[in-house]
């Protein structure tokens, strides 16, 4: 269990809605991202990551595009995809990628986490049948394993999810070595077990429900890594869930509603759910549930509960969908590093 | 065979679920609390199971697929685009209840279901042959399982649906969903499950017997004519 918990933020990129609700463009929620990224690092925030969506409100395509210029404009915050859709992406490109990115940053503090992503988007885009998806997620995340932990630029690996590689180059090498590779997952058993039998760190994004309801599947994790003999600093879990910070509960309860109501209709339409009701938003504000939405001493208090079922190192929130307003994306970014995160520190000391 | 039906509504005690995903996993905890044993298959060996079934279901037993098949119960809760890496021998003659569904917008298109205007349960039906399928559990969600669940009699319960064409099934399906925590309603036949599938006002939302009744009945002329 680790008794120091990073604090961060995520985001899949959200386009901003005029006032007849109509998108804006797709380009300024990219360059919001990356100010979002960048004023991160300056507020003190110790991680943000960008998953991987192909939507007109979700515009985050590509993650290691967007952390390869972070990583220039920033000096101290990690970054990482969060996630990587590796299933439909060719895995040396990836890791390339971000072994550029980790070139750029001065190395240490690039990472990926491989995810399968909860929509399908990306399987006719990239002209992937969904029939072979547990198999090309299978090879494809062996291969990234494969490149990551090869000690040299020259890499072996066969397989049939992508032409094999004999003994061929695959440049830059991480600066130190090798980047962190994290697992993400919704929180299935299976799939946490299979992490822990990988030796490999662990993030669940709890999206509904009541988060410490996860308390055994971290410890199905930690126990199927023990079990497969692996121990140290590659055991760990970390936390994503929908939160925001703003100075007053209500606040950040009223900021972040418009968004979560746009968010749902366009679910809704895709999924067949109904019409979004504000009772089931407010149901989930509050503690123990899924929203991490309030002022710093609400948030703080409740990720540290929260790491007293996981032992989590790390939780991040993302806040900023179906059009959150830039400057509430912001503001709360600032709060998380400069409020949230003294407060969590000082919780954690007195346990 | 009204007696058998009486009978083996009152004695079903073991559950078997095939499935250890959150569904599953749900339902395993959900009808342990109820009193039930239960025991848990997946297409990987019982071993590879044990650690998983013994931390996240404690009081559940990691078994082989035969095994959990012969359970006097057995939920399919799969996702529903492997339906055919269940074992048709296997699930002869068992009282089975489906609880998986076809959602394409996060498990893809398939054909199987695309092109046929059955429900996913009458597909599932035919490609079991002899196994005596309920098609319900599939319309709440895996944590509300688990919180939702209310004492029987008590104002507000929720209530379940279920559709099958075996009445002796669908007595035994009754008894254990009242015992999970829920009232249970007849939609009728395994075809009329259509009024439960995804993106159906019963789907998306959470009632009580006499709201899923009136709802059930609102939507029998569609289900006929589908």
């Amino acid at each position: 269990m680790e008794n120091t918990l990073e604090i961060g933020a995520y985001s899949f990129g959200d386009t901003q809605r005029g006032p007849d609700g109509s998108s804006r463009s797709t380009a300024e929620a990219i360059k919001n991202l990356f100010d979002a990224i960048v004023h991160a690092d300056q507020a003190g925030l110790d991680y943000f990551g960008i998953g991987e969506h192909h939507t007109v409100s979700m515009p985050a395509s590509s993650p290691g595009a967007i952390i390869a210029a972070a990583a220039a404009a920033t000096t101290r915050i990690k970054l990482g995809s969060a996630a990587s859709i590796i299933g439909t992406d060719d895995p040396v490109r990836v890791f390339q990628q971000f072994a550029t990115a980790d070139a750029i940053s001065g190395g240490g503090r690039i990472e990926i986490t491989a995810g399968r992503g909860s929509s399908v988007e990306t399987f006719p885009l990239f002209g992937y049948e969904l029939n072979d998806y547990d198999e090309l997620y299978a090879q494809k995340l062996d291969l990234l394993l494969t490149l990551n932990n090869s000690s040299t630029e020259n890499v072996t690996w066969s397989g049939t999810a992508r032409p094999s590689i004999p003994q061929l180059d695959v440049v830059p090498r991480p600066v130190q070595g090798s980047l962190p590779i994290w697992i993400a997952t919704g929180g299935s058993a299976p799939s946490s077990a299979r992490a822990g039998r990988l030796g490999l760190p662990l993030a669940y994004a709890i999206i509904g429900g009541q988060p410490h309801r996860f308390a055994p599947l971290a410890n199905l994790y930690r126990q199927s890594a023990a079990q497969a003999g692996h121990s140290g600093d590659n055991i760990k879990v970390s936390v994503a869930t929908f939160g925001l910070v703003a100075p007053t509960k209500k606040e950040a309860v009223e900021r972040m509603y418009p968004g979560w109501v746009n968010l749902n209709v366009e679910m809704g339409r895709l999924r067949g759910w109904p019409a979004p009701q504000r009772g089931s938003y407010l149901a989930q504000v509050d503690a123990p549930n899924a929203y991490f939405i309030g002022d710093p001493d609400d948030v703080a208090e409740r990720i540290v509960d929260l790491h007293r079922h996981l032992g989590h190192m790390r939780h991040f929130l993302q806040g900023d969908h179906g059009g959150l307003p830039q400057e509430h994306l912001l503001e709360s970014i600032t709060l998380l590093a400069t409020e949230v995160k003294p407060r969590v520190e000082r919780l954690l000391a007195a346990k | 065979m009204s007696s058998q039906s009486a009978r083996s509504s009152q004695h079903t005690t073991t559950i078997g679920i095939l499935g250890a995903g959150r569904v599953g996993t749900a339902l395993a905890r959900q009808a342990l609390k109820a009193g039930y044993q239960v025991c848990i298959a997946t297409t990987q060996p019982a071993a590879d199971n044990a650690l998983l079934v013994d931390i996240v279901a404690p009081g559940a037993v990691a078994v082989k697929s035969s095994q959990a098949a012969a359970s006097d119960l057995v939920v399919l809760a799969i996702p529903l685009h492997k339906y055919r890496t269940l074992n048709p021998g296997e699930l002869a003659g068992r009282i089975v209840i489906d609880a998986m569904n076809y959602w394409a917008p996060v498990d893809g298109v398939f054909d199987d279901f695309e092109r046929d205007s059955r429900t996913t349960s009458e597909v599932v039906e035919e490609f079991l042959r002899d196994a005596r399928v309920v098609k319900s559990l599939n319309h709440i969600g895996y944590h509300e399982l688990e919180e939702d669940d209310r004492a029987a009699g008590a104002p507000m319960r929720r209530a379940l649906a279920l559709a099958g064409d075996d009445l002796e099934a669908k007595a035994v399906v009754e008894s254990f969903i009242d015992r999970l925590g829920y009232d249970a309603i007849d939609a009728g036949p395994l075809a009329a499950g259509r009024s439960f599938e995804p993106a159906t006002e019963i789907f998306t939302g959470s009632h009580t017997a006499n709201q899923l009744r009136a709802l059930i009945q609102k939507a029998r002329p569609l289900a006929v004519a589908a």
